[in-house]
């Protein structure tokens, strides 16, 4: 299992995937920290982070997409499934590896808080907060981005088809407040990521939330290995 | 060793094996033989446990794959028909992280070292497979499968790509292994198959169509043996002679090959080479060719395969 998680981060910056992504994350995040922190004067990453959240969407995918597919297309995964090691160790080793990937992007943030010590007194506790938020964000959405991988032998489609899958996940928000059952409303809402991501953000660490976030994260794990085990009995 | 029970498997509605069952002890080398699409490369993944039978089991060294997967798979070293390379590793890189996929307990660098030796790609092994040639690239490919000296060798077409010289190292190599552990290796190249294993499974739309050791299938059906015959002479007069020796058959004219010499395929129940030389003598005419046109593989093998389409 360590073989094949050492194998995917290293496989990540022995092309340029790995560089572009942690490059344009962290530009990125550079860049709002520049905005919303330095040029107005504030202490306060909270904007940077909200900011952040639509980052996050874009990059997940990139990180997720090869995983499963890339096996698939180069007949690699003939050399995983007949090595002495079982398809739940293979999933994790690849799930692993991506929220490595993940910390490794995130780690900009520790970066400019630091930076803000020099100028200010930053509230380390909203910040890591906010970094506890897309971590616990980050892990579900790369089950997802893990589970299409899984599905397709085209790194294009597992791309587009999960950042399709998290731009709906994030609009849950808004197509519930169209809902008028109240029922189905209810549903909508307890599944919305923003508004368990908003809570983190604020602070608020629940333990319902942190539930939530684990769950569909293992949830989609757990469909990744069906895929692959249901895939041996077509 | 390997003990494979009554396996059977569909891709939708194509049955595309039925019914297979064989065992090896240690120390076989069985080649599979089958044209394209047989179900050779099937077999092998089921065996391997990368694809599941509908019915019937496999057991490796007493393992059944599907109920004692890790245990099984650990007697394996499987050679896929696509060799299974990360391109974007180098070959050192690549087999130091299938080592410890396979979880291999013997001095990594060391034995990874003496692989690569035993099959000459020791001089790339800093290069990026991405740009290796087939033949290293296959070479790469039965360099992972014999990390760890598995008992099992499951290769699948493992000369393909490789050049002449190359074959012949692998073919030795194979031979050589074969000596401890228990190889498989499919083909639809005869010659191979003759040349390195004891033991032939002759598989066509996925069912077993002959089975038994090189020789007792060679011999299959070889009671009838053939002598291509071009002698200088008249034509009609050679034809006749030769049709009078004792336990011809048949006698086929080919037609005239260079000026006044004719060539004659003649065919027989026994071995008539000193009958038929004395025959042409009589009638005036020279031998300039005689060759027995044994009856190889090749010929057995597409016999079994098209008696079995016509039954």
């Amino acid at each position: 299992m360590f073989a094949i998680l050492k194998r995917e981060l290293s496989s990540y910056f022995s092309s340029p995937v790995g560089y572009v992504v942690t490059a344009a994350f962290m530009s990125f995040s550079g860049f709002f920290f520049y905005v919303q922190c330095l040029n107005v004067g504030t202490s306060s990453m909270y904007a940077v982070f909200q900011s952040m959240f639509f980052i996050v969407l874009f990059v997940i995918p990139l990180i997720t997409m090869r995983l499963f597919c890339e096996d698939r297309k180069y007949k690699t995964d003939q050399a995983l499934l007949t090595a002495p090691v079982s398809i739940p160790a293979i999933v994790i080793a690849k799930y692993l590896s991506a929220l490595t990937m993940l910390l490794i992007c995130l780690s900009s943030y520790i970066i400019e808080g630091l930076a803000l010590t020099f100028i200010a007194s930053p509230d380390w506790s909203v910040i890591l907060g906010n970094v506890l938020a897309m971590v616990m964000m980050g892990s579900a959405f790369i089950a997802v981005g893990l589970f299409i991988s899984s599905l397709t032998e085209n790194i294009v489609i597992a791309a587009i088809g999960s950042f399709a899958v998290n731009v709906i996940i994030s609009m849950i928000d808004s197509i519930s407040s169209t809902v008028t059952v109240p029922f189905f409303k209810s549903i909508l809402e307890s599944l919305s990521f923003q508004s368990k991501y908003s809570n983190f953000a604020l602070g608020i660490v629940s333990l319902s939330d942190v539930v939530f976030f684990i769950s569909i994260a293992v949830m989609f794990l757990l469909f990744t290995e069906r895929v692959i085990e249901r895939r041996r009995w077509a | 060793m390997i003990e494979v029970s009554n396996i059977t498997k569909h891709y939708g509605k194509h049955l595309a094996l039925d019914n297979i069952s064989f065992r090896l002890d240690e120390g076989d080398i069985l080649g599979f033989l089958g044209s394209n699409g047989a179900g050779k490369s099937t077999t092998m993944n089921i065996i391997t446990g990368y694809i599941s039978s509908d019915s019937g089991t496999v057991k490796i060294n007493g393992h059944d794959i599907l109920e004692e997967p890790l245990e099984a798979k650990k007697n394996i070293g499987y050679l896929p028909e696509i060799p299974p390379l990360y391109n974007d590793m180098t070959v050192e890189k690549y087999l130091e992280f299938m080592y410890r996929l396979k979880k291999v307990r013997l001095s990594m660098k060391e034995h990874i070292e003496e692989i690569c030796k035993m099959v000459q790609i020791d001089d790339v092994s800093d290069r990026i497979i991405k740009h290796l040639s087939k033949g290293y690239r296959q070479r790469v490919g039965i360099a992972q499968a014999l990390l760890g000296y598995p008992p099992v060798l499951i290769l699948d077409e493992p000369t393909s790509g490789l050049d002449p010289a190359q074959i012949i190292e692998i073919r030795k190599l194979i031979r050589d292994l074969g000596k401890k552990h228990t190889v498989i290796l499919s083909s639809h190249v005869l010659s191979e198959v003759q040349a390195v294993c004891d033991k032939i499974i002759v598989i066509n739309n996925g069912r077993i169509v002959a089975d038994g050791n090189t020789e007792s299938l060679t011999k299959l059906g070889s009671e009838t043996r053939k002598i291509k015959l071009v002698a200088e002479g008249r034509e009609q007069n050679l034809y006749s002679v030769l049709k009078s020796v004792d336990r011809v058959t048949e006698v086929k004219k080919m037609g005239e090959t260079e000026k006044g010499c004719y060539e004659f395929i003649v065919e027989s129940t026994a071995d008539v080479r000193r009958a038929v030389s004395k025959a042409v003598a009589r009638a005036d005419g020279i031998i300039l060719l005689m060759q027995p046109e044994g009856r190889s593989l090749e010929e057995t093998f597409l016999n079994i395969i098209s008696g079995n389409e016509e039954g």
